[in-house]
């Protein structure tokens, strides 16, 4: 019982030694993340060419620490997530990850005088799942919608969905995901995922 | 003759849109599988576009792309955008939003006196941004769902909503000015190898991220669509985090072992 209480009271101490860290808001976060971003991007011409190793470590200083990968995959799988055992969510993740951040390589190959506007938000501070929704402004053609779904975790608000050009990320592939289930089994999804990976590593024009 | 001949087409279309559109009343509306009852059809008509794409269209794209400079394709690409700014107005107007429509009318103005017939998009300098409306949009502000997904041979994806609309947001080009087929066809075909060869990048991308290209696709434009009917505000949809899209029919044959019980059932938002 007494050990119990204590657990309780432990976790309330991390909660809200998170809450305070986690003072910044969402949208605040997003501004200040999309930002590094895009100017570690412009100050590196290597990046900015498409050298993967660059980027992949450019995503996961910058943007991985506020991204929730394990919600966003086991969203992505949907139902089939808890059939798969601790080895095969841990690739699902991993492989899900290389094909997004290849997606995400080729958008920031493309940055030169881009920036993040806030569009106008419709949460309230209260709200611990929000969306922020920004617009990527400058070069040529029309604005970029991008918005991103956010979750208040002890340690801070973390990303779990994106939308850009009004498609979310993970709706977007659970139908895609259930199919590849569907036909083959979680191992099916994923060997089909990297397979992609490989492909498309084996086909890049810049591997330096 | 041959204008009336193309009219009677489009009549044709129009009519095949209205039976679908009353043989799919009753379509489920979550997004994915259920809402693409023809896939086995559609799969069939995309494989067909992409064949074609691959030994025509992005070869000749591609040969574009080399051959013209990207200011001459720009201007090209500014002069179809023009006409789709007028139309746009047109249906901002329709939707019921004179504010947006009397933008629209303003870039129009600005790119055709100002911007050479609009080679030149001087309205985008000045702020005024390309708002791309279409009747498709303009029929689901009204209030009609999506429908089944379409896939046309040669126009590509479509809903039975953006197919009833089709016949009227396909004249909405430059080329319907013209009487003579042949100048029409020109410019058709202009305008389709110009759009792909914009197009390039986006599809060498969707080669490389898309598990299944049909389904991604499908998935893509239906979402995309939904997006603009509400101008890229829809209500957002509930996050789902144990969705249960579906069982495809292509893999019905081989359906996984004993689905999870405990799963919720998947409440997707009307589209």
């Amino acid at each position: 019982m007494i050990k119990r209480l204590l657990v309780l009271l432990s976790v309330a101490g991390l909660l809200m030694a998170g809450a305070a860290r986690a003072q910044e808001a969402p949208d605040a976060l997003i501004q200040k993340v999309s930002t590094d971003v895009i100017e570690s991007v412009k100050a590196d011409k290597g990046i900015q060419g498409g050298d993967t190793s660059k980027i992949n470590a450019l995503v996961d200083s910058k943007v991985m620490p506020y991204v929730d990968f394990q919600r966003m995959t086991s969203a992505a799988v949907g139902r089939f997530w808890r059939q798969a055992t601790p080895d095969q969510q841990k690739r699902l993740q991993d492989e899900f990850k290389t094909l997004l951040v290849r997606t995400y390589a080729g958008a920031l190959t493309q940055i030169r005088d881009q920036s993040v506007q806030l569009r106008p938000a419709r949460y309230s501070p209260s709200d611990t799942e929000v969306i922020v929704r920004t617009e990527v402004r400058g070069g040529r053609g029309d604005p970029i919608q991008l918005d991103y779904r956010l979750e208040k975790l002890a340690e801070g608000w973390k990303i779990y969905d994106v939308n850009v050009l009004g498609v979310w990320l993970v709706a977007q592939y659970q139908s895609s995901f259930s199919q590849e289930i569907n036909s083959g089994g979680v191992d099916g999804l994923i060997n089909k995922l990297a397979e992609r990976n490989k492909g498309a590593a084996a086909s890049a024009p810049s591997k330096s | 003759m041959t204008r009336r001949a193309s009219s009677r087409w489009r009549t044709a279309v129009l009519a095949c849109s209205v039976l679908l559109l009353s043989a799919c009343a009753t379509t489920s509306k979550s997004p994915g599988g259920k809402l693409d009852p023809w896939e086995k059809w559609n799969r069939k008509v995309f494989n067909f576009n992409e064949s074609l794409d691959v030994n025509v269209l992005k070869p000749v794209a591609t040969g574009y792309k080399k051959v013209v400079p990207e200011v001459v394709r720009n201007g090209v690409t500014n002069v179809f955008s023009n006409v789709s700014d007028g139309w746009s107005f047109v249906n901002n107007v329709l939707q019921g939003k004179f504010e947006p429509g009397l933008r629209d009318l303003v870039r129009f103005n600005v790119n055709t006196f100002f911007g050479l017939a609009g080679i030149v998009d001087i309205a985008s300098d000045l702020g005024i941004e390309h708002q791309g409306e279409d009747f498709g949009q303009t029929l689901g502000v009204w209030g009609f769902g999506a429908g089944a997904y379409i896939v046309w041979p040669l126009l590509g994806p479509s809903s039975v909503r953006d197919s009833v609309a089709l016949p009227l947001d396909r004249m909405a080009t430059p080329a319907v000015v013209f009487n003579d087929y042949g100048t029409y066809l020109g410019i058709t075909t202009l305008q389709i190898v110009n759009t792909r060869a914009n197009l390039l990048n986006a599809s060498k991308l969707l080669d490389e991220i898309a598990l299944d290209k049909y389904t991604f696709v499908r998935d893509a434009y239906l979402a995309r669509r939904r997006s603009l009917v509400y101008d890229g505000d829809p209500p957002d949809p509930a996050f789902q985090d144990n969705a249960d899209p579906g069982v495809n029919p292509a893999a019905a044959a081989t359906p996984l072992p004993a689905p999870d019980a405990a799963s919720t059932p998947a409440s997707a938002p009307k589209p």
